[in-house]
């Protein structure tokens, strides 16, 4: 089935999809989408997912926000970047899922708050050390989200640390007020309309 | 060949046997690497799910210390496949959205900093290993030849998808790990799994979906004929050899596929020992396989953990501050 490009006026139905093309950087092309099939055809997470890659498009294209904030499609991306090699329009898939997972989050629209809750609790380490931490990262977010998978990681979490795999404590960077001073204004632009 | 270098935190720690193996080659192929000093964590994939353009400014922020700092290059490269595409992505959309560019560098001035897109070449640390040094040159290093071992390339996803500056030759079928590896007298097996995904952050937050695909790769991989599968992601290697033990005990099965980066396959060619290769850290034990090539390994640990953990066996916590290592 091809279709035209729907308009991406900022009033009537393509609202929702020019909202989700101006906060994917670069020349994403997603309202170019034909609806071929190939992006979900190979998608190592479609079986997991509630929505295609093109059944997601056919509903931000349909202004279906809400549905499309609360699917579990985005969480279920691994960025294998497969659907974007293949895709015969050149969308920026990926880069749109990424899109997605963000909207979601500052929309409160989720489904699995384990999902937002990874990527969280590493922004966090992130934001707070400048470096990223294993093992803090593993721990804080199975007791925030799977405490009874605790018991099940220990055995591999030793093994790491046998072999020398697993810091104990953070490192913290030197820049780290030069990083949190990019980061805080980056966010600030990122607000502003 | 000098290269800017952006050691990533993984390689700091649970992928410490592919930078102890990167530092042990590096002189032999003429690979001068300058570390980017202060550098913070890309962000995997989950900073860009959160903050879209803080995500750019925190890997704008390792672009600009690396264009400031570099001295007679201006190749940066990074071995993780997260971090590699993390730096050429950031670099490629400043490249082609001016706004984009306009608000990374309005953030980075926040911090007195600056990047000019397209000032640095981001390369994956393969790419330059198989393109720029070359399949001769490092021919003409080995010592001991791996032969008799046959092997899987795996690139996984992020290093031939999306390639932004088209380096590789297949975005599914590529031949660059191949052909280094049959340089160093190894026998790559055919196998269609090259490219396909590992699961990526999946096995953390989603086991069960990443232990299907993990299943898939190794199985492959043994059908194929490989003696082991050869790696160069600290992701991919993680998921393919810790969640292999971890895999095993979900399906009850017994897969015993080691997995290792192929610059520790380098080494042993180069006639480096298996231990300055952080050859042992692995969880399942490449011994077997390597005894084949009779490179001496030391044996990996055991994984098999004989009583029961008790609930004090729990990982230890981030407030333990005591137990600096
Ligand atoms: S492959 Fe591209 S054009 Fe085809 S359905 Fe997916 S996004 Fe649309
Ligand atoms: S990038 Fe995401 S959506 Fe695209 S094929 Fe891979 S997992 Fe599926
Ligand atoms: S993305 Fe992963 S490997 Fe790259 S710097 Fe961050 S934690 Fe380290
Ligand atoms: S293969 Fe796995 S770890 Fe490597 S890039 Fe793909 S998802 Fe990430």
């Amino acid at each position: 089935m091809i279709s035209a490009p729907v308009s991406t006026s900022p009033h009537g139905p393509g609202q929702f999809l020019a909202e989700v093309m101006a906060a994917t950087p670069g020349d994403n092309r997603l309202n170019l989408c034909v609806q071929c099939g190939s992006c979900g055809g190979s998608c190592p997470s479609g079986p997991e997912m509630e929505h295609t890659p093109r059944r997601l498009f056919a509903l931000i294209r349909a202004g279906e926000r809400d549905t499309v904030l609360k699917s579990n499609a985005p969480w279920y991306c691994v960025s294998c970047y497969y659907c974007t090699v293949r895709c015969p329009q050149d969308i920026h898939i990926t880069d749109v899922m990424y899109t997605l997972k963000s909207m979601a989050i500052k929309a409160g629209l989720f489904h699995d708050a384990a999902l937002p809750g990874f990527s969280e609790t590493f922004v966090d380490y992130v934001e707070k050390y400048g470096r990223s931490f294993e093992l803090g990262l593993a721990t804080r977010f199975n007791l925030r989200h799977h405490p009874l998978s605790l018991a099940g990681m220990a055995p591999m979490g030793l093994a790491m640390l046998k072999r020398g795999r697993i810091d104990l404590t953070p490192h913290r960077i030197d820049g780290m007020a030069q990083l949190s001073a990019i980061l805080e204004k980056a966010k600030a632009l990122e607000a502003a309309p | 060949m000098k290269a800017m270098f952006y050691p990533g935190c993984s390689m700091q720690r649970n992928a410490r046997p592919y930078l102890d193996s990167l530092q042990a080659i590096k002189g032999d192929i003429d690979l001068e690497l300058q570390e980017i000093a202060d550098w913070n964590c890309c962000g995997a994939t989950e900073y860009m799910s959160v903050h879209r353009v803080a995500a750019h400014s925190l890997v704008g922020r390792n672009l600009a210390l690396a264009q400031h700092q570099a001295t007679g290059t201006d190749l940066l490269t990074a071995g993780c496949s997260a971090c590699y595409l993390n730096l050429a992505k950031t670099d490629a959309q400043m490249r082609e959205d001016a706004q984009l560019k306009g608000t990374v560098n309005e953030a980075l001035a926040a911090g007195g900093l600056a990047y000019q897109p397209g000032r640095l070449k981001v390369r994956h640390l393969l790419d330059i290993v198989c393109h720029d040094i070359g399949y001769a040159a490092i021919q003409a290093k080995v010592v001991k030849p791996l032969h008799g071992l046959k092997v899987a390339a795996y690139y996984g996803c992020q290093v031939v998808r999306p390639d932004y500056d088209g380096r590789w030759d297949s975005h599914e079928r590529p031949t660059s790990m191949d052909k280094l590896l049959q340089a160093l007298g190894a026998e790559p097996v055919d196998w269609s799994l090259k490219t396909q995904c590992c699961g990526g952050h999946m096995s953390v937050i989603g086991p069960d979906v990443a232990f299907g695909l993990i299943r898939r790769l190794i199985h492959g991989a043994r059908e194929a004929g490989a003696d082991m599968v050869v790696t160069l992601c600290p992701m991919c290697q993680l998921n393919l050899d810790a969640y292999q033990v971890e895999m095993n005990k979900h399906f009850h099965t017994d897969y015993q596929v080691p997995v290792l980066y192929f610059t520790q396959l380098m080494g042993l060619a180069l006639g480096k020992p298996a231990k300055e290769l952080g050859i042992g850290k692995e969880f399942v034990d490449a011994a077997p396989a390597l005894a084949k090539i009779q490179a001496e390994a030391p044996k990996a640990e055991a994984t098999k953990r004989k009583r029961r953990p008790k609930a004090s066996d729990g990982l230890p916590m981030p407030g333990m501050e005591s137990r600096h290592d």
